[in-house]
């Protein structure tokens, strides 16, 4: 029931505004944009669906910044296997 | 999959993991809620657990929207599937959900005409290319899903369809938790936010957690890393004896949620004054209906319901375990009597039923991932 | 760690999944033909309860006979798609490659077919044509001939317009017994090619969920397929067609049969992007997803790399894989490796998520 996923916009409908053509991994997928109403998503934003609507639109910067911090911890944890394996060789 | 690969990165895990155990403190336990079961389904579905130190515990909470529905209200759905000429429509979720006298999927063996669907907006198809039958959908879910009944009602109004209506199970997500901080069963260390609901009602809701409650929330997404992220984010929260609403999946969710999303809902929907929820009994305000203005589109004023309380089987324990109280196996049938082949309770036909979860998934023995382990004792 | 308690839970419940199957329902629901767990309880309560001798009981893809000093593999399997005609292929193409396949998958030779049909009145005469035209097309590939056959027609509303029986012999010449019984520790198992594209071709091909993909059934004759690794390997324990169901299906008879364990490594499982897509968006898993051009192998261990090189060598094989292998226990509890690093078990089918597939 929670099921979201995030598709890309590829095209809106134009005789019908409420609704907008997503490509989910090379699927494609007619859905409502209607709950976006304020800030309708254009060709190439991404969405999050649930139940053929738009709940929201996947912010990019925000993603990125959400893999830096993992890449991050990623780097610094690698790093730290790393000189605990050095530090055993004596 | 952009947006999803990235975050199921076994690679970062190790990462995280270990940064977790770092900050257990010796000797002490640490109880985390994960309230929405589409978290519960990750978790064991991608073996999340394995990457946690012995210290951290997983609560398993309420935020199925499937398994809190009493098995009165599915014998409501069952009697209205059952009028002349009804076409029900359901998520798939509830197709095997028993009621007193068998499910869904029972009931269609028996003659009622109840599909799947995967959007409300099917329902409109469907009641526009069958003009001589009534078509109910059965709209189950939390907020997350509301929006979607509202704007189909909305859809069918301006289309003028007569033959279409929604039988009304949407529950909301606040009350569902503060039940669970009042109940006396439960010493809950920190909450692990529920993602979607959030894209509609945003993270202010849940600041009386943190501010009443002393609990930090962190409000997380659906991919593996998003839940092991959030899990680090409460550790760290505890560990510095904060307690603050965060929110980790802010690629998605807004902090103020879904403005749009939250009209439509108001404008066709109201609380019900009280509302029964399987194992929490019931909860005041805690559930939508229909507006009277539109009536035309309430199944349960169109047709009338039975509306009678029917207790759980003696022998079901999904109360608890939809509190957090047991865990699915601790519960006395679970996985003999009660299996989602034949499930008694909800817990264990919903996917995302804790139940369910643990027995499709996780019965097993837990082998903790070597590395995880090792940096977590060193 | 698992507690002691927990553990005792997991014992119990393992106790209660051996018990003998019972069909509880007093009718027959959509779940008992999704090929999981209802359909197995119903042909362990019912048909092998009714007709139980030794020849049925393997429950294999096909019998394999003893006839007048010949070795002969004998299936049938009945056809209810819908909708009839979908990309890559229609319900002639089904009928065919899918009787072909339990015997290919039974080391056999497929050799000769029979064709049953249920005709709704009404049908266009046309569509039949066309679906005969495939059957003639695919037998040919197939190397099989339709050699005896039957027709009914009943009223308006009934048969969704074609179904479709097919029976088929087949002759075993090679000395290799086959049976996912055989499975021993160490095993490595193969699959021949990525998972999921029928069945969600299918479901695409309804037109109810407004989802556009570019993918074709992988309806196709595997008995070339079969051949070619049968011959280049000595150390194949059993072939499995994957249809209803799914490899994960599969894996789980496996379990089952040999009394052992299967891990796989969900890395390792071929699946298309579009597949994995409309999966994702529909909420379901292409391990249960139906096939009907994919096998399973199990294979000897140390054989396993020429069981990929010569699957690989074939055009239906170009993207087989190791996904997995055999082991000691837990005995019949299939477990799966997630690309996340965790580990979580793969069970059999509850429910039914795309009716009326094959």
């Amino acid at each position: 029931m929670c099921l979201g996923i995030p598709g890309e916009v590829i095209e809106r409908l134009t005789d019908q505004p409420d609704l907008a053509r997503v490509n989910v991994s090379g699927v494609k997928r007619v859905i409502n944009i209607g709950l976006l109403d304020d800030d309708p998503p254009e060709p190439g934003e991404w969405v999050l669906i649930h139940v053929g609507f738009a709940l929201s639109k996947i912010d990019e910067k925000e993603a990125a910044a959400a893999l830096e911090f993992l890449e991050g911890i990623g780097q610094a944890y690698a790093d730290e296997l790393q000189a605990i394996a050095e530090s055993r060789i004596e | 999959m952009r947006f999803v690969d990235e975050f199921r990165d076994a690679g970062k895990a190790h990462a995280l993991a270990a940064k977790i155990a770092a900050l257990c403190e010796p000797g002490r336990q640490y109880k985390l809620m994960e309230v929405c079961g589409g978290h519960t389904h990750t978790i064991y579905k991608h073996g999340l657990e394995d990457y946690l130190p012995e210290q951290v515990t997983l609560v398993h909470g309420p935020g199925c929207p499937v398994c809190v529905i009493p098995m009165g209200r599915v014998d409501d759905a069952m009697h209205l599937a059952a009028q002349p000429d009804v076409i029900m429509t359901s998520f798939g979720d509830m197709m095997r959900v028993p009621g007193s006298t068998g499910s869904f999927l029972d009931a269609n063996a028996a003659g009622t005409d109840i599909r799947m669907v995967y959007s409300p907006l099917d329902s409109l198809k469907i009641a526009r290319s069958n003009p001589g039958k009534r078509v109910v959908f059965m709209a189950i879910g939390f907020e997350t899903t509301a929006p979607s009944t509202a704007m189909t009602v909305l859809r069918a109004a301006a289309e003028g369809l007569t033959n279409f209506s929604v039988f009304c199970n949407h529950v909301t997500i606040i009350p569902a938790i503060k039940a669970i901080l009042d109940s006396p069963d439960l010493r809950l260390d920190g909450f692990i936010g529920p993602g979607h609901v959030s894209t509609v009602i945003g993270c202010r809701p849940y600041e009386f957690i943190a501010s009443d409650y002393g609990r930090p929330v962190v409000v997380a997404g659906f991919e593996p890393l998003d839940i092991l992220q959030s899990i680090y984010m409460l550790m760290l929260q505890l560990s510095e004896g904060r307690s603050q609403v965060e929110n980790q999946y802010a690629r998605v969710v807004p902090w103020d949620g879904n403005v749009v999303a939250l009209k439509v809902i108001g404008q066709t929907m109201e609380l019900r004054p009280y509302f029964e929820w399987r194992g929490l009994g019931f909860i005041s305000h805690s559930a939508l209906k229909m507006r009277e203005q539109f009536a035309a589109f309430d199944a349960e004023l169109l047709f009338g319901v039975p509306g009678v309380r029917v207790a759980d089987p003696k022998a079901c324990q999904c109360g608890e375990v939809l509190k957090g109280v047991l865990k699915p196996w601790e519960c006395k049938v679970f996985g003999t009597a009660c299996t989602p082949e034949t499930p008694i309770g909800t817990c264990m036909v919903s996917p995302e039923g804790a139940c369910a979860a643990y027995y499709n998934y996780g019965r097993m023995n837990r082998q903790r991932v070597p590395e995880a382990a090792q940096v977590s004792r060193s | 760690m698992t507690s002691g308690r927990e553990q005792q839970v997991l014992d119990r419940i393992d106790r209660a999944r051996r018990r003998r199957p019972r069909v509880r329902e007093e009718r027959i629901t959509m779940s008992h033909g999704a090929g999981g767990k209802a359909t197995q309880t119903l042909i362990e309560a019912i048909f092998l309860d009714a007709f139980r001798n030794p020849l049925l009981e393997p429950l294999g893809d096909s019998a394999l006979l003893q006839l007048a000093g010949a070795r002969v593999a004998l299936t049938t399997d009945s056809f209810v798609v819908s909708p009839l005609f979908f990309p890559g292929g229609n319900i002639g193409d089904l009928a065919i490659n899918g009787t072909v396949n339990d015997l290919a998958v039974a080391g056999a030779t497929p050799l000769y077919l029979s064709a049953g049909f249920i005709l709704e009145e009404g049908f266009p005469v046309a569509d039949l044509t066309r679906i005969t035209a495939s059957m003639r097309d695919a037998a040919a590939v197939a190397g099989v001939h339709i050699v005896t056959g039957d027709t009914k027609v009943v009223e308006r509303g009934k048969a969704d317009g074609c179904y479709i029986n097919t029976a088929g012999v087949g002759i075993v010449t090679r000395d290799q017994a086959l049976g996912v019984a055989q499975a021993r520790p160490g095993d490595a198992i193969l699959v021949s090619g990525p998972i999921g594209d029928h069945g969600v071709t299918i479901m695409l091909a309804r037109g109810e969920l407004d989802i556009e993909a570019d993918l074709v059934s992988d309806t196709a004759s595997l008995a070339g397929l079969a051949a070619t690794l049968l011959d280049a390997v000595p150390g194949v324990r059993a072939l499995r067609d994957a249809t209803r169901g799914g490899v994960a299906t599969i894996l789980n008879e496996i379990a089952k049969a040999a009394g052992m364990g299967v891990v796989v490594s969900e890395d390792a499982i071929p699946v298309r992007e579009e597949v994995r897509g409309a999966s994702e968006l529909l909420g379901i898993d292409p391990m249960y997803v139906a096939c009907e051009g994919r096998m399973v192998a199990v294979v000897d261990g140390s054989q396993a790399g020429d069981a990929l090189a010569a699957l690989r060598g074939h055009p239906l094989g170009e993207q087989a894989a190791v996904i997995g292998q055999v082991t000691e226990g837990p005995p019949g509890i299939v477990q799966l490796k997630t690309a996340f690093g965790g580990t979580r078990i793969v069970d059999l089918l509850v429910g039914d998520p795309l009716p009326r597939i094959c």
